[in-house]
């Protein structure tokens, strides 16, 4: 089983993105669960959502508690959540922001994790670049497929387009898709980095 | 129509006796082969106004709809003295669930008929003041706002009188009741309080809300059957004198009931669209001691203790139900031009 | 056809194919995705005939209700927790009248303290008023038991109640096998009232009853429920037959043949529970799992049929009576009467703490060792408890407790949506 948190706030689309992942896992004929931290919380308050990926029945009902990847879609909840808890030490970290780990007073995380699992990606910027609004969950499910192999990102564009009818769908997953491109790229530079 | 020859009589009421009208405009009661919706032998007491305003609501409300009528009811007298098990006195389809809840029901009741296409079948929803103004008025207020295809009618007999004649929101000021005990330096009711429920209706803007009284039984039908002319959420607030609750004469329900009207206290119109459109102008004004007098509840503001100033504050109150629905025309009397200019119009 | 799909959203659709005439709605959480879902498909058409009507309160939801299907229409509402409580009066009467009406219950904790996340206090705050109770386990069996449930109800003129866990079932998005609209027609035939409001032929409902017949009448509604016992296995069988789904019926065993211990539970947390007990099989443990889907009517002989062979029970319920322990464990002793099986109470889960598997395997690893006691709160802090009753003791106007053991806890909401 692959299990992923996804760390926003309020009105950023946190539900909407755990369930987008399940369905295009779903359309590639794996099991799924998607379900949201179950808050009263507002806009802007620190949300969280979970998705289960598994080739077999999902029967647990417990909150994701040791998430093989974390997307974090604000950064600014850095210091304010403990993002990290529990992730498994193979886990994977995604990061919507344009600047670097080490930039973000994070590079501890290059101890406890595998360095190629770790990556920041300018999905908010990559949005605004698609479509002209800072809607950054499509670009970061991308990154996410990019970093994790856990979906493809063909299926991740039909799960996109199928929630966001017409032009916004389309617009929404041409920014998956240039995710998806930046994080390979940036793990293509890692990889030749780390055999220089 | 059957036609019954009636002995002529004086009954000394300002009523028009049936014989004296054409056909079409007999009251609906004097068709023996009326509907009787509820049927005789229930268990209602004597000069029961409840019993006799729901009887001739509710034939008048079945001519109006050609019989294609379902009944709901509040929990209360009406509820209780018209059906023990197994017997029953009503030969209409009658559903009762809780005390609150009868708009509600009645909403159920409509979308039912509208979802089956039985449009033609009509919904009257009933119950007394406590089950209109105080514990079904969410559910009431509720019904009007959706403007569902009912026709609410409140017999309004002042309090709770199924429990043993306790204050509600519909009680008047000074009125003795179990729980507005006539003791104490102010006793029975509390002025400045209760609910008027007539013009709460009207501000949800619903397309008929009309007053009655059990005193004027011919107006009684005639406003079900305008009220029948409408869809959409109605009201019809029915005064019935209670003689057990109000310590009146079992045979002095009428006249208790016209003189509800003819003081005042007691305004009697109508209204379409939150617009009063009429009102029973007040023929001899009468002052509300001829009225209070005529019942135990008020007892205490007379005899040896007289609380004149307490008659006095129930006048004016009076007085101002004259000048807000102009219940007297100005010119003629006088004691309506005073009541209009030491009070605020409506 | 198989969908990845929100829990509501699928209840929401399933129960547009039961063709529903008359739905009332008031929001609360967590039951509103459903009503919403009701309420589009009948704005756009797609449910029709139908009356969707917002309603000023669940009081009046139930009101509604009780009026639609009194006059013969197929009647739907869906409420939670404070709601339920708020229709309470309703809800009994209701049942009172013998109105098939069909509503969805997402389970919540009722407060003080307010609380609007999962557990079974609001299902068992009206357990005594005459609905059928089922309980789903997963959104495919909600969604499926909402047919079952129509069917029930109107074969036995018996308000139901499809219990769904709140947040955990109604909010969480995953397979449902969704059913087409000629498969639930074959399956639910129209609405035959067995009383009905009709002008032609006038009936008094809901008259009153005194002492000369209101056991009798009482009974009858009991009766009704011990024909449900007989019905609900039969239905989920014909369901089983149609659509190849096993969903509904009684009760569920799982890995019961050989168990010494076994534990009753209800609803999405099964699902868990047998995570843990195939972890603990695997460590040679002899512990099985029995689900009750059917509360209401109470299936004690297949309870007992179920539990007969183990020596030890573990009944895990998400509520309890205060002042005197488990509800179902109340009734599953009852169940056992006469045996020599031991019953272990655990109360888990209340207000939304959740059930994790490493609790659950832990709690099972106890019982196995014959470590449990009689009543046990899984994963209650007790020493949170015990300060607050020191501060209590201390001092008179100790303040608010609710508030009082969030300040010891240092917990504010953000952090508290990780644990």
């Amino acid at each position: 089983m692959f299990q992923v948190r996804i760390h926003g706030r309020g009105g950023q689309g946190v539900v909407t993105a755990a369930e987008i992942l399940s369905v295009a896992a779903f359309d590639e004929g794996r099991q799924a669960q998607a379900f949201p931290s179950f808050g009263s919380e507002r806009t802007g308050a620190p949300v969280v959502s979970f998705c289960r990926i598994d080739d077999r029945e999902i029967r647990t009902r417990e909150p994701v508690m040791a998430p093989d990847a974390v997307i974090v879609q604000d950064v600014t909840l850095i210091n304010q959540v403990d993002l990290f808890s529990g992730l498994s030490p193979v886990g994977y970290v995604l990061i919507n922001t344009s600047r670097t780990f080490e930039e973000l007073g994070l590079a501890d995380l290059f101890s406890r994790f595998p360095r190629p699992h770790l990556v920041t990606c300018p999905a908010t910027e990559i949005a605004l670049a698609s479509f002209g609004r800072p809607l950054p969950n499509a670009a970061l499910l991308g990154a996410f497929a990019a970093l994790t192999r856990q979906v493809t990102l063909s299926a991740l564009q039909t799960a996109i387009r199928d929630h966001f009818a017409g032009a916004v769908g389309e617009r929404n997953a041409e920014a998956a898709s240039a995710a998806f491109d930046t994080v390979t790229i940036y793990q293509e530079e890692l990889a030749r980095a780390a055999a220089n | 129509m059957t036609k019954r020859p009636v002995r002529f009589y004086q009954v000394g009421s300002f009523a028009v006796g049936n014989r004296l009208l054409s056909d079409e405009e007999r009251t609906v009661q004097s068709d023996p082969d009326r509907t009787n919706s509820i049927d005789s032998g229930h268990r209602a007491c004597q000069g029961c106004g409840e019993a006799l305003g729901a009887r001739y609501a509710l034939d008048a409300a079945m001519r109006a709809t050609n019989n294609q009528l379902v009944a709901v009811n509040a929990t209360g007298c009406l509820e209780v003295f018209s059906t023990p098990y197994p017997e029953t006195s009503w030969r209409i389809p009658w559903l009762h669930s809780l005390f609150g809840n009868a708009p509600a029901v009645a909403t159920g009741v409509a979308a039912a008929l509208r979802v089956k296409g039985q449009s033609e079948v009509r919904v009257v929803s009933q119950g007394g003041d406590g089950g209109t103004v105080d514990i079904g008025f969410g559910c009431l207020s509720g019904m009007f706002e959706r403007n569902d295809d009912v026709l609410y009618i409140c017999y309004d007999n002042e309090g709770y009188m199924n429990t043993g004649v306790q204050r509600s929101g519909a009680t008047p000021p000074a009125a003795r009741t179990a729980t507005t005990d006539v003791v104490g330096p102010q006793p029975g009711n509390t002025f400045g309080q209760g609910k008027d429920l007539p013009r709460i209706a009207m501000a949800h803007d619903v397309a008929y809300v009309a007053t009655a009284t059990v005193a004027d039984l011919h107006d009684l039908e005639a406003k079900v059957e305008r009220a029948m002319a409408f869809r959409g959420a109605r009201y019809l607030h029915v005064l019935v004198p209670c003689p057990l609750g109000w310590g009146s004469a079992a045979n002095e329900t009428i006249h208790v009931a016209r003189l509800a009207k003819e003081t005042g206290m007691f305004p009697v119109f109508e209204a379409e669209y939150g617009v009063v459109t009429s009102v029973s102008k007040i023929r001899h004004q009468t002052p509300v001691e001829e009225y209070l007098k005529l019942q135990k509840r008020f007892a205490h503001l007379f005899g040896k203790n007289p609380r004149p100033e307490i008659v006095a504050h129930l006048q004016e109150l009076a007085n101002r139900n004259i000048a807000r629905y102009g219940l007297i025309d100005r010119e003629e009397t006088p004691a309506a031009r005073h009541a209009s200019t030491s009070e605020e119009p409506a | 056809m198989l969908q990845q799909i929100e829990g509501s959203r699928a209840v929401a659709e399933t129960v547009a194919l039961c063709r529903p005439e008359v739905v009332c709605a008031y929001p609360i959480s967590p039951q509103t995705h459903i009503i919403e879902a009701v309420g589009v498909m009948v704005k756009e058409g797609r449910l029709s005939p139908c009356e969707f009507i917002n309603v000023e309160s669940e009081f009046a939801a139930m009101s509604v209700a009780i009026g639609a299907s009194a006059t013969g229409a197929r009647a739907y509402t869906a409420t939670a927790s404070q709601g339920l409580l708020y229709m309470m009066e309703a809800v009994y009467n209701a049942a009172g009248l013998g109105l098939p009406i069909v509503m969805t219950l997402a389970n919540r904790a009722i407060g003080a303290p307010i609380n609007i996340w999962n557990d079974h206090s609001d299902a068992m705050a009206v357990r005594d008023s005459g609905w059928i109770q089922l309980f789903a386990e997963t959104n495919q069996e909600a969604a499926d038991l909402h047919v079952q449930a129509f069917r029930l109800a109107e074969e036995l003129s018996v308000p139901v109640m499809v219990c769904m866990d709140g947040f955990i079932l109604t909010h969480a998005v995953e397979g449902v096998d969704l059913l087409d609209q000629a498969s639930v027609d074959r399956f639910l035939p129209p609405y035959e009232p067995r009383q009905v409001l009709d002008p032609e032929h006038p009936v008094s409902i809901g008259a009153m009853v005194g002492p000369e017949a209101f056991p009798e009448v009482r009974y009858l509604a009991h009766l009704r429920q011990l024909d449900a016992l007989h019905r609900i296995p039969a239905i989920a069988e014909e369901f089983l037959t149609a659509t190849g789904r096993q969903s509904g019926g009684l009760v569920h065993s799982y890995r019961t043949e050989d168990a010494d211990t076994i534990v009753v539970a209800m609803g999405s947390v099964l699902g868990t529970i047998k995570d843990a007990v195939d972890i603990r099989r695997e460590a040679g443990e002899r512990i099985g799992v029995l689900g009750i889907t059917s509360f209401r009517p109470f299936p004690a002989r297949a309870v007992r049929q179920a539990l007969s062979g183990a020596s030890q029970i573990v009944v895990l319920e998400k509520a309890f009576s205060i002042g005197h322990g488990g509800v179902l464990a109340t009734d599953v002793a009852m169940a056992l009467q006469g045996t020599n099986c031991i019953i272990r109470e655990v109360v888990a889960g209340l207000g939304g703490r959740p059930i994790t598997r490493q609790s659950l395997v832990a709690l099972f690893y106890k019982a196995a060792q014959g470590e449990l006691g009689a009543l046990l709160f899984l994963d209650l802090d007790m020493d949170v408890v015990d300060r607050e009753v020191e501060r209590m003791k201390a001092n008179r106007r100790s303040g608010p407790s609710a508030e009082n053991v969030l300040r010891d806890l240092g917990v504010t909401r953000g952090e508290g949506a990780l644990s």
